[in-house]
């Protein structure tokens, strides 16, 4: 009788359950944050190593990204120059130009007539007397194609670069993007190293949290056995160090943003100094929205199950039994 | 209420620690438990509590059968029994408030009722003024009273003491065993392991004597 009674009293209907549930784990994480806010010492040391760990790949990541993007700039302006025979004219190039236009590969096809590219040579390259001996115009025709980014492949440019060069007009075709294919396969070797770097900080920031969550739970055992005579559940006695490894894990890798976004500030002046040395802007471009996001969820699952694996392996020992 | 059925524990390294034991206690009913030490009082009490399972043999608890409860229903078991040790098992870095409610903590009460119940609690053993206070600011009779009050704040209907006034001198001593004589008058049952032969001769209780495992002597209802 008395055991109904009590039981009656102390628990709450099953109306209120969910807001109780999610009242407890609110009150828990907050509890846990505050724990390790209290240790600040201890808590920055593992947040830091975290931080840095999650902040290598992050850094190589924003390195080839602006690498890439630094391409991807050259990608646009990359052109097939297509050199037309001496004897067709400036009519007979906008002629073949129109043609070209109908092919859903080019995005942009631009006549250099032969006599503006004279006129051009003539007032970059200072060969003005040069050029005046001369009674004819020695430059051909030129058709200037930018293929749509999905033909910018090696292969699709190599099969572009056969069928132009068979036009009859056609004196020989130049595609100056061989080295730039080059980049990019470094480009994708260079992200599959960050990739793996990743996986394997992945893996470190893992066994930090495990070890620390393990530490913790050495040290509180005490409090855990009391828990356990009173009464606590498995899943009360986790919570909070599961808790704790989630803020580990949210922690760094907000440390490993804050790390990479100082670095990008650090080199944007001096990057900007290089391009201006090349007549050229290249804002450097940090984490984003999304890598942040990306960052912050992946380190937080991290810590998460770091310290999930602890819990799983060191309370056992606890239960008594 | 509880039932003993041949049991017998066994621990590899020092041989039984119970052999044998057999006998049935009431609702309500208080029983004594004394003998030398190694008897196997607090094996007995730890059975009860499920900290340990029989190695043959069958206790039953309030209807229950803690041979076969599952792993998983211990905690719940263990909400239904307040258990009280000879060296208080406080947690030093929290409040007296805090180690009282650490039972109703677990349950997920509300905050409300958490208050007013172990406020409850702490006025019956006279320590309602002390609830801010870290255990080692307390005398030792002052943390036995906590961690009876921790052992009653659920209201379980079952309450087991081990050896509670072992370091207590005799006045304080009559102090706690008049809290539990109060328990009993509200219906709790309970076991109390005590070596204070004094207390157990002055307050004519059902009293099991133990040795080396046995149970010797059974003086029935008192």
């Amino acid at each position: 009788m008395a055991r109904t009674q009590s039981r009656r009293r102390s628990a709450p209907s099953l109306l209120e359950l969910p807001g109780v549930w999610l009242g407890h784990h609110l009150q828990s994480a907050v509890a846990t944050l505050g724990r390790l806010l209290r240790a600040p010492l201890a808590t920055g040391m593992t947040v830091a190593v975290i931080g840095i760990a999650l902040a290598l790949p992050a850094a190589l990541y924003v390195l080839t990204d602006n690498l890439r993007q630094l391409v991807g700039g050259w990608d646009q302006g990359a052109a097939i120059s297509l050199f037309l025979h001496q004897d067709n004219s400036d009519l007979d190039a906008e002629g073949v130009a129109g043609r070209l236009r109908e092919w859903p590969e080019f995005r942009r096809v631009q006549v250099i007539g032969a006599a503006s590219a004279l006129a051009e040579f003539r007032s970059q390259a200072g060969f003005a007397e040069a050029l005046d001996q001369l009674s004819t115009n020695p430059l051909p025709a030129v058709l200037a194609i930018t293929p749509q980014p999905a033909y910018a492949t090696a292969t699709q440019i190599e099969g572009l670069q056969e069928r132009l060069g068979q036009l009859p007009e056609v004196d020989f075709v130049r595609v100056d993007t061989q080295w730039l294919m080059r980049f990019q396969a470094i480009l994708d070797l260079a992200q599959t190293l960050v990739l793996l770097l990743a996986g394997l900080l992945a893996l470190g920031v893992l066994l930090i949290v495990g070890n620390t969550i393990r530490l913790e739970i050495q040290n509180r055992r005490g409090e855990i056995e009391i828990m356990e005579l009173v009464g606590a559940t498995a899943s009360f006695i986790r919570r909070p160090f599961l808790y704790a490894g989630a803020w580990y894990g949210l922690l760094g890798g907000l440390s490993a943003w804050l790390l990479v976004t100082l670095a990008v500030v650090a080199l944007q002046g001096p990057v900007s100094r290089l391009a201006n040395l090349y007549r050229s802007e290249f804002p450097l471009a940090g984490l984003g929205a999304a890598a942040l996001l990306t960052i912050l969820g992946g380190s937080m699952a991290l810590g998460l199950v770091g310290s999930w694996i602890a819990v799983n392996r060191h309370l056992r020992g606890v239960e008594p039994d | 209420m509880i039932r003993f059925d041949h049991v017998c524990k066994r621990y590899p390294e020092r041989g039984d620690a119970l052999s044998d034991l057999s006998f049935e206690m009431e609702a309500g009913e208080m029983v004594f438990l004394t003998g030398h030490s190694g008897a196997g009082k607090s094996t007995l009490l730890r059975l009860i509590g499920l900290l340990e399972r029989p190695s043959r043999g069958q206790v039953i608890v309030n209807g229950r059968n803690l041979a076969t409860l599952a792993r998983g229903k211990i905690p719940y078991h263990r909400r239904q029994v307040g258990m009280i040790f000879q060296d208080h098992r406080l947690l030093a870095d929290r409040s007296v408030f805090e180690n009282v409610a650490l039972p109703l903590v677990v349950t997920g009460l509300g905050h409300k009722e958490i208050g007013r119940r172990v406020r409850a609690a702490l006025d019956q053993v006279g320590l309602l003024k002390r609830e801010r206070a870290l255990p080692v600011a307390l005398s030792g009779g002052e943390q036995q009273r906590v961690g009876i009050a921790r052992a009653v704040v659920a209201r379980p209907p079952l309450v087991l003491a081990d050896e509670p006034t072992g370091n207590l001198d005799p006045d304080l001593s009559r102090e706690i065993f008049a809290l539990f004589e109060r328990f009993h008058a509200v219906g709790v049952t309970l076991m109390i392991a005590t070596h204070d032969l004094a207390r157990v001769g002055d307050l004519h209780h059902r009293t099991f004597v133990l040795s080396e495992g046995r149970l010797i002597k059974d003086t029935g209802a008192g």
